[in-house]
C-alpha cells in the first residue's frame, strides 16, 4: 500500500484539493517538466478508454517519463485467466507508478492493497474516475476564479453518473449550492442527497430544466442520458429532450456561466452551443492533461512548490 | 407448571455461552455467522421461541465454548439486538449486547456482481457508514447494502 495513491477523490481532504490544483496550473503555465526523468509509468488499460489513455500517457511524456502497458484487456494475461493481483504484482517489479482503468468496480482500491507502488485510478467501472474529477474542479477555479460560493446546477442522469457524484463530494469544502435537474428515474441517489443534508449544503431537485434555473446557475454540468438506463424505452423517448441545452436557453444567462460537460455528449448539448463563449467543454477536457500532471507528481511524491521556486 | 415446562425444552448450561433475542428470520444466517456447524460440543438451537422484546426471538446455547468477542460482534450485522450470555457454573456471569464492528471482513458479499470481491479471489470488506445508518458500504465498489438484507457468505 502506497499512501501517494489515488483511488477517489474523496480520500483527499480540502488542502490537497488545493494542492492539486496549484500543482495543475503550474503544468498549464509549464508542461514541460524532466521531473520524471528516468521513471517509467505503467498505463493498464483493462478497458479501453483511449482519450483518458492518452491523457495520461502525453502527462507522462511532459514529465520526461517513459510509459509501458496496454489499451485492452484481450492483449493483456489477463485474457489467460490472470487474476488482477498477480498482474499488479508483477508489473510493480517494472514500474514506479500504475495508472490503471478496469471495467470492475473496486479494482483501483483493491491494486492499492497488493503493491506498493503508487496506482491511480484512471475509472473503475462506474465507481470512481479522480483524475475525471480533478479536471473539473480545476475547470471550476479556472473560469471562475475561485471554488467557492458558486450555484452548480447539475443535469441529465444524476442517478448513475460517476462524475456528479464526484464533483459534489469534492465540492463539499466550498460552500456549493446546488441544483439537481433530472426526471424521476435518473434523480440524484438517496444517499448524496443525505450527503448534502449532513454537510449542510443547500440544494433544490428540479425535473424541469427551465431559465429560471440556468439564469441563476455559475455552472452547468451536463450529463449524456442513456437509453440503456431506462426500462421502458417509451420513458426514455419521453425524457430525452427535456435534458437538451440549446443556444436559445442561454440568452438571458449570467455572464460568467460556464458549461461543463465530460464528454463524449451525444444531443445533450446542441451543436449550436459550441460557439457560444460560455461553452467551455472542449477547453475542460485540455484542462485534464494538467490536472493529471499533478496526480502523477503527487503519486511520486514530487513537490510541485519546489519546480516553481526552482524556476525563480 | 407452564413455565416449568418452558425451562425444560432448552436445558440449562453449566459452562458456555447463551445468544439471546435473534430475530427468528436471523437465526439460521447466526448459525452460519459463527461457523456452528464445525462444532462438536453440546449446541441447542431454538427458533420461533415466543419474546415480549421482538415478537418471535432465536437463541442459540454452546456448551463449554466462549465466543472472543469480535467473533461475536459479526452477528450485529444481521441480529442487532442480540443479547450474549456468558454463563460459569449456572450463574450469569457477563451479559452484553452485540456491536457492530466499523469493519466487516469476509461475511457478507457484496450485491454488485461488477465489484472486483465478486470476480478475484479474495475476502469481502464492508464499512459502516455514518452518512448512512443502517446500511453497510462495499469498501471497494462503494455499493451499498441494508444491514438485513446483506448475503452472507
Amino acid at each position: 500500500m502506497n499512501e501517494n495513491s489515488l483511488v477517489s477523490v474523496a480520500d483527499l481532504d480540502k488542502e490537497q484539493i488545493l494542492s492539486l490544483l496549484e500543482a495543475a496550473r503550474f503544468f498549464e503555465e509549464n508542461p514541460n517538466h524532466k521531473v520524471l526523468d528516468g521513471k517509467v509509468a505503467a498505463t493498464l488499460f483493462f478497458e479501453p478508454s483511449t482519450r483518458t489513455r492518452l491523457s495520461f500517457e502525453t502527462a507522462v511524456n511532459r514529465l520526461g517519463g517513459r510509459v509501458i502497458g496496454f489499451s485492452d484487456a484481450s492483449t493483456s494475461s489477463s485474457s489467460k485467466g490472470e487474476t488482477l493481483k498477480d498482474t499488479i504484482k508483477m508489473v510493480s517489479n517494472y514500474v514506479d507508478i500504475i495508472i490503471m482503468r478496469h471495467f470492475l468496480e473496486g479494482a483501483a482500491r483493491y491494486a492499492t492493497e497488493v503493491t506498493d507502488v503508487p496506482v491511480v485510478n484512471a475509472g473503475d467501472g462506474a465507481n470512481q474516475h479522480p483524475s475525471q474529477t480533478m479536471l473539473d474542479l480545476y475547470s471550476i477555479l479556472k473560469t471562475q476564479g475561485t471554488l467557492e460560493n458558486l450555484t452548480i446546477t447539475m443535469v441529465g442522469d444524476l442517478k448513475y453518473g460517476r462524475t456528479v457524484h464526484s464533483l459534489l463530494m469534492a465540492m463539499r469544502y466550498f460552500k456549493p449550492r446546488f441544483r439537481f435537474v433530472a426526471c424521476d428515474e435518473l434523480r440524484m441517489p438517496r444517499e448524496y442527497i443525505e450527503f448534502c443534508r449532513k454537510e449542510g449544503i443547500p440544494f433544490e431537485e428540479h425535473t424541469d430544466f427551465s431559465r429560471e434555473v440556468i439564469d441563476s446557475s455559475d455552472i452547468i454540468y451536463m450529463t449524456r442520458v442513456q437509453r440503456e438506463r431506462f426500462q421502458d424505452i417509451m420513458e426514455y423517448e419521453a425524457v430525452k429532450d427535456l435534458y437538451t441545452l440549446r443556444n436559445d436557453m442561454l440568452a438571458t444567462s449570467k455572464d460568467n456561466l460556464r458549461i461543463l460537460h465530460p464528454l463524449p455528449r451525444v444531443n445533450e448539448i446542441s451543436q449550436d452551443v459550441d460557439d457560444n463563449p460560455k461553452a467551455y467543454y472542449f477547453e475542460q477536457a485540455r484542462n485534464g492533461l494538467f490536472a493529471r500532471q499533478a496526480i502523477i507528481c503527487r503519486a511520486l511524491g514530487i513537490d510541485v512548490n519546489s519546480l516553481k521556486n526552482n524556476r525563480k | 407448571m407452564t413455565t416449568d415446562k418452558k425451562e425444560l425444552a432448552v436445558a440449562a448450561l453449566r459452562n458456555g455461552t447463551v445468544i439471546d433475542h435473534i430475530p427468528s428470520e436471523a437465526l439460521f444466517k447466526c448459525v452460519k455467522i459463527l461457523n456452528l456447524e464445525a462444532l462438536d460440543c453440546t449446541l441447542t438451537i431454538g427458533n420461533n421461541l415466543a419474546s415480549k422484546r421482538c415478537g418471535s426471538k432465536g437463541i442459540i446455547k454452546v456448551a463449554d465454548v466462549f465466543f472472543p468477542e469480535q467473533v461475536l460482534n459479526r452477528i450485529a450485522l444481521i441480529a442487532p439486538q442480540a443479547v450474549v450470555n456468558t454463563i460459569r457454573d449456572y450463574e450469569v456471569v457477563e451479559k452484553r449486547p452485540v456491536e457492530l464492528p466499523a469493519r466487516i471482513r469476509g461475511i457478507a458479499k457484496c450485491d454488485n456482481p461488477k465489484c472486483i470481491t465478486n470476480n478475484e479471489p479474495m475476502a469481502t470488506l464492508f464499512v459502516t457508514d455514518d452518512d448512512n445508518p443502517g446500511f453497510i458500504r462495499c469498501h471497494y465498489c462503494n455499493h451499498s447494502v441494508a444491514n438485513n438484507k446483506a448475503t452472507i457468505l
